[in-house]
């Protein structure tokens, strides 16, 4: 089979099904799919307030799905996004509440460092267990998923709640930290976009994570080395690259992706740190990354995807009666067909190219 | 603390533990035939949902286990179907299973009932009653055997002795049985399953579906028995303790009822003293709920007793040249 | 000459096993062509040919792990098929595999009865299989302690297990895979006993392997296979090794390599004392000392699993070990706390792993990719402090392509699109076009066709006469013979003597090998 078949069709067709399989889901619970879908798009991508919501949650994919590539590069199943992002919101909020920025774009880039390291410090610690001790990584992650819970749970409930409030929630950041959103950055051009979308600046810099990110895995000995080792673990070593140092530098780079998620839902979002900050996108990057074969490029297609399927999914839940749990099940068919099973897909499409090459 | 607090915290432990029990076993049953089994959460949840709207619907507990079962082996068949016949990752796999049950169990309680995703509450036959051990109420006033017997041991439903059944049989089934040989045999050595004229394939799958029923009757326990209806993401987590409590256990069967318990307990305790003052330091429920947790990450890490598991685990079989 | 012995002689008995005109591919590969055979009953059948000529797949379909394409098997004479292991199983077959296939923290009684337990509760079962294996340990010389964990066991007492594993289910033919790989001479010589002993039990056995020795030693009968095909059937009594070394290889001598005598000049690599304990605590080399001098080849002969990879990888920095290494008179750190496989090659020491699969290659990997893998960090390969040259790579990747031949000369292909040959010229052209003062190599020609082989042969004989150091290690004695310019022989971690290739021979190698003499005291080679 060639390589665009495998890295175009497969993905193409395990979405088909899952969407075909939605669809039966739709009509079951006695709703109309076609209206639904209709509903999606508008919904989404119909008005610059649509677009002004999918491409918000576009950049919170576009880092997740970012940071479960590169660990799968190394051949590493990192599924503690979701926690890695939540301490990286921990990180924002510390920098956004006690650092008295002056302005909007320090604060961010104060934010990003911040929640990068908290990601990647988050990340640290089962990756040096997988890289010293053989601790299977996909366990500690999810481990790891809990606890970051747990303290974000503390930390907002015990120690940054304001006194006054009941919520377990920091308190709002300065105004002045406010991320510009898409119709402040597109007004100079003239172009009108809605105010209320909360899509920002960190498009842009998730953009640019994915640019550096695949100049990084094709163009550098780093990514070099994190391919060969995620390719071959003893020809890694029979080259002479260090598994523990692969190891934790692909988990860092991931975490700390994971982490910079938080700036976008945290500073771009509500201004202030909330227990579900982070809103499964942790593992609506493993979605991403499946879909995307892993490739830095290949993610911004299903990034911005699942951005249409989350942000058409809360518009269904509003015209119809169809719960917002329906993309939950979308992107679980979607994980399973492109991640589990694309076996299916591919063993009847190998099938087929081999009758036409054997025909002509 | 008073004798009182003592039974009543053994008490709740030894509710809460119960469906952390059937899904340890579960992934035991799993994982000790070599296919990893993240999707526990998922089955739990999907378990709990079937069992209290067929619960609701027929007025019958019994008919709502067997209709959470029935939910659960077909999630674990899905499982198995990705993981065993098209040699997909399991780990993914399971991921999936989990957000599958995470959104289909609140678009059909949604479609069903619409209660924002919950099942009305269940009361009377569509609930598993209390059963009373025999002699429970002579033995109350004997000091200390008294209230543990009268007031842990009985009155609880009857899963939960099924519960403590399942410890024993699942470790005769493992080391007295033919079906146990094979099916630890296949976690470790497939190849030496097939080339001893035994299926791997036949193997693995009674393993994944063992797991679906233990998991369902976990779900079943959860809605119909410890709660009375299901609400949204009510499984919380429990999967996962389950799992962790597998590792802690080192994939056996007594020692996953000695974890359980203990998981449970730190559960217990939690539920009763949100912030537990231990005189130098208060513990905020918190860390008793991130506890599992991080006992699970430190056996993993092998500073307490290495955590060997099934070395064909995760690793779907194929036929060597 | 070649006589078909089966035909008339024994034509009274239905042979035990007769395949007739099996057929297998694997994809546009023919792996076994119109093969027929018969093996008498009762006798010791050994198949012999070299890697990848098909043996395996032949064994494989007798044990259900593959339908042939066509052609068919009886058993005893009558048809049979065997769709799976249990029909193998049930039609009397056993098998012995290259790799066993044992639950290693299993007893030996538990592997032994797993899949024939002959009940639901494992007790009586066990009772039955206990009684069971002593007798056979009585009978056959194949005691093994029934409560021994496998893991626990050495290889040979490993093996036993196998065997005893088929005796169990009752099984008439016996097929053993390359049983003697992993053994040292003695346990071989205990496993012939066993199979003489079966023998005169009336089991039939097949034996596969592609060492002659043990074709001559044990076999009634041999058949030889060459390139998928079963090339002749002869008594083993007929015959004699150079024939059937004529017949694997399919012409008169090969490997007869032209070159002119060596000109040793300074020592390049010098080790001593040199030690090696690996992860799971086995003494793998026990006080080796050599030296490799610059423009000569010295060839490492030995039974694979002596500890000739443990001593590459510790070369190559792949492995720690203690001793002394110096190589251009500078100390390397055999602990590997400051040295790896990468300062290694910065030393000078290029390595061609045995195993190209797994350790040479990145198989998904281009091969322009692969060319500068383990050297993509040096300076020729950089853009600037942050890029690397791809550019620079891929200019680079068809020069070496070119003068080494590799076909197709394509290098955007991926490493595992190449044939066997092809993957090893591509790893040699990265390794010897380094020009290293050392270079390491480990079954160079396994697995690679006889053009390429030749090829091979000759750019190592180059790199010799360039005046650099080549440490040769293979199993294939012929290419240790032909190559090198001096020759040590490891058994069992350690060197048992050095010989000079234009005065010793095989047999005299071979009793090096097998351990049975070895020169004095210390088998020092320096």
């Amino acid at each position: 089979m060639p390589k665009w078949a495998d890295v175009l069709l497969v993905p193409l067709f395990s979405l088909v099904i899952a969407f075909a399989i939605s669809a039966l889901v739709i009509l079951a619970i006695g709703e109309d799919p076609i209206r639904a879908m209709e509903l999606m798009v508008t919904g989404s991508l119909g008005s610059t307030y649509g677009w002004g919501y999918t491409l918000y949650y576009t950049t919170n994919f576009l880092l997740t799905g970012l940071a479960v590539s590169i660990a799968f590069q190394a051949k590493l199943f990192n599924i503690g996004g979701e926690g890695q992002a939540l301490i990286g919101g921990l990180g924002v909020a510390l920098v956004c509440l006690f650092v008295p920025w002056p302005n909007w774009w320090t604060a961010m880039i104060g934010a990003i460092l911040a929640s990068a390291v908290f990601g990647a410090l988050w990340a640290a610690i089962p990756a040096y267990l997988q890289a010293r001790r053989g601790s299977h990584i996909v366990i500690t992650t999810i481990m790891f998923n809990f606890i970051a819970a747990s303290v974000l749970n503390y930390m907002l409930s015990h120690v940054l709640r304001p006194p006054a409030s009941m919520d377990p929630a920091t308190a709002r950041f300065a105004s002045e930290l406010r991320l510009p959103r898409l119709a402040d950055v597109l007004e100079p051009f003239g172009i009108a976009f809605s105010r209320s979308g909360p899509a920002n600046v960190m498009l842009f810099v998730a953009l640019a994570f994915c640019v550096l990110a695949y100049v990084m895995m094709s163009r550098t000995k780093l990514g070099f080395e994190i391919r060969a080792f995620g390719q071959s673990e003893p020809a890694a070593h029979y080259a002479g690259i260090s598994a523990f140092r692969i190891i934790m530098i692909a988990m860092l780079i991931s975490g700390a992706l994971s982490g910079v998620m938080a700036v976008n839902s945290v500073m771009g979002g509500p201004q202030r740190l909330v227990m579900n900050a982070v809103e499964g996108a942790g593992f609506i990057g493993i979605a991403v990354a499946l879909m995307g074969r892993s490739h830095p490029i290949g993610i911004i297609a299903p990034a911005l995807l699942f951005g249409f399927l989350f942000q058409g999914g809360s518009e269904l839940a509003i015209e119809t009666t169809i719960p917002r749990e329906m993309i939950v099940i979308i992107q679980a068919l979607v994980i399973m067909f492109t991640g589990a099973l694309d076996n299916l897909v591919r063993q009847p499409l190998e099938a087929m190219f081999a009758l036409g090459r054997r025909k002509s | 603390m008073d004798l009182a607090t003592i039974v009543q915290i053994l008490e709740s432990t030894l509710r809460l533990a119960t469906p952390l029990l059937f899904t340890c076993l579960a992934g035991l049953f799993s994982e000790r035939a070599g296919i990893f089994d993240i999707g526990l959460e998922g089955k739990l949840l999907v378990a709990a949902f079937f069992s209290a709207a067929f619960a609701f619907y027929t007025g019958s507990a019994w008919l709502g286990l067997l209709a959470g079962i029935a939910a659960s082996v077909v999630f674990a068949l899905i499982h198995g179907f990705a993981s065993i016949t098209f040699r997909g990752n399991q780990l993914i796999s399971g991921v999936a299973i989990n957000f599958l049950a995470a959104g289909m169990t609140v678009v059909v309680a949604q479609s069903l009932f619409h209660q924002g995703g919950r099942t009305p509450p269940l009361s009377g036959n569509a609930r598993f009653e209390r059963i009373d051990l025999p002699f429970a109420d002579a033995l109350r006033d004997v000091p200390v055997i008294g209230p543990l017997y009268s007031n842990v041991l009985s009155g609880n439903s009857v899963l939960v002795y099924l519960g403590l059944l399942a410890v024993p049989l699942t470790w005769w089934v493992l080391y007295r049985t033919r079906f146990g040989l094979r099916l630890r045999a296949v976690g470790e050595n497939p190849a030496a399953v097939d080339t001893a004229g035994v299926s791997v394939v036949r193997m693995r799958y009674y393993a994944v579906i063992i797991a679906g029923v233990l998991c369902g009757i976990g779900g079943a326990y959860l809605s119909t028995s410890l709660a009375a209806g299901f609400v949204k993401d009510m499984s919380a987590g429990r999967g996962y303790i389950a799992l962790a409590a597998l590792i802690f256990a080192k994939w056996r069967p007594w020692q996953s009822l000695v974890a359980v318990l203990l998981f449970g307990m730190l559960e217990a305790i939690a539920n009763r003293w949100p912030n537990l003052d231990l005189g130098l330091i208060t513990l905020p429920n918190q860390f008793m709920a991130a506890l599992p947790y991080i006992l699970t990450v430190v056996i993993l890490a092998g500073f307490v007793g290495k955590a060997i598991p099934p070395r064909a685990g995760g690793e779907p079989y194929v036929k060597e040249r | 000459m070649i006589a078909d012995v089966t035909g008339g002689a024994a034509a009274d008995a239905a042979p035990a096993i007769e395949l007739r005109g099996i057929s297998k591919a694997f994809g546009p590969v023919q792996a076994n062509k119109d093969i027929n055979i018969r093996v008498r009953k009762g006798t010791i059948h050994g198949i012999i040919g070299e890697n990848g000529a098909g043996k395996s797949t032949l064994m494989s379909i007798l044990y259900g792990f593959y339908r042939s394409d066509s052609g068919e098997v009886l058993i005893d004479g009558k048809p049979t098929q065997i769709t799976d292991s249990l029909a193998a199983i049930r039609a009397g077959i056993g098998m012995v595999f290259q790799h066993f296939k044992l639950v290693e923290n299993f007893t030996v009684l538990e592997n032994v009865i797993l899949g024939a337990e002959g009940g639901a509760l494992l007790q009586p079962s066990k009772a039955r299989a206990r009684k069971l294996l002593t007798q056979l340990a009585d009978d056959y010389e194949l005691s093994v302690d029934p409560d021994a964990v496998v893991e626990d066991l050495n290889v040979g007492h490993q093996q036993r297990v196998e065997i005893l594993k088929a005796l169990y289910r009752q099984a008439n033919i016996l097929i053993l895979d390359e049983p003697t790989g992993v053994l040292t001479p003695a346990e071989a010589d205990h496993l012939f006993r066993i199979l003489r002993g079966l023998k005169e039990q009336g089991k039939t056995i097949i034996l596969i392997t592609h060492k002659l020795r043990e074709i001559m030693e044990v076999t009634d009968e041999v058949s030889v296979m060459r390139r998928g095909e079963m090339v002749a059937t002869v008594n083993t009594a007929d015959t004699n090794p150079s024939e059937l070394a004529e017949l694997m290889v399919g012409r008169k001598v090969l490997l007869d390599v032209q070159k002119t005598p060596a000109q040793p000049g300074e020592v390049v690599v010098s080790v001593r004392n040199l030690q090696v304990i690996d992860r799971h605590g086995v003494e793998r080399l026990r006080g080796i000392d050599l030296d490799v001098r610059a423009g000569e080849i010295l060839g490492i002969a030995g039974v694979a699993g002596n500890g000739q990879s443990q001593l590459l990888e510790v070369l190559a920095g792949m492995m720690p070990g203690t001793g002394t290494m110096t190589m251009n008179g500078k100390d390397m750190d055999l602990s590997l706390r400051r040295d790896n496989a990468r300062t290694r090659r910065e030393d000078s020491i290029a390595h061609v792993h045995e195993d190209r699969h797994r350790c040479g290659l990145i198989l998904d990997f281009m091969a322009w990719e692969n060319v500068a893998f383990g050297y993509h960090d040096r300076p020729e390969y950089q853009k600037n402090a942050l890029l690397m040259d791809n550019a620079a790579i891929l200019e680079d990747a068809k020069g070496k392509i070119e003068r080494f031949d590799v076909r197709p000369p394509n290098p955007m292909l991926t490493a595992e699109s190449f044939s066997g040959g092809n993957q090893q010229k591509i790893v040699l052209a990265r390794e010897i076009e380094r020009n290293p003062d050392l270079l390491l190599v480990g079954q160079p020609t396994r697995g690679v066709d006889i053009g390429a082989i030749e090829f091979i042969h000759k750019r190592l004989i180059e790199l010799r006469d360039q005046g650099k150091a080549i440490l040769l290690v293979s199993v294939e004695l012929d290419e240790i013979l032909s190559l090198s310019d001096r020759i040590v022989v490891m058994f069992d971690g350690k060197i048992m003597g050095e010989r000079d290739p234009e005065q010793t021979n095989a047999q005299e190698l071979g009793l090096l090998m097998a351990g049975v003499v070895g020169d004095s005291v210390t088998g020092d080679a320096a």
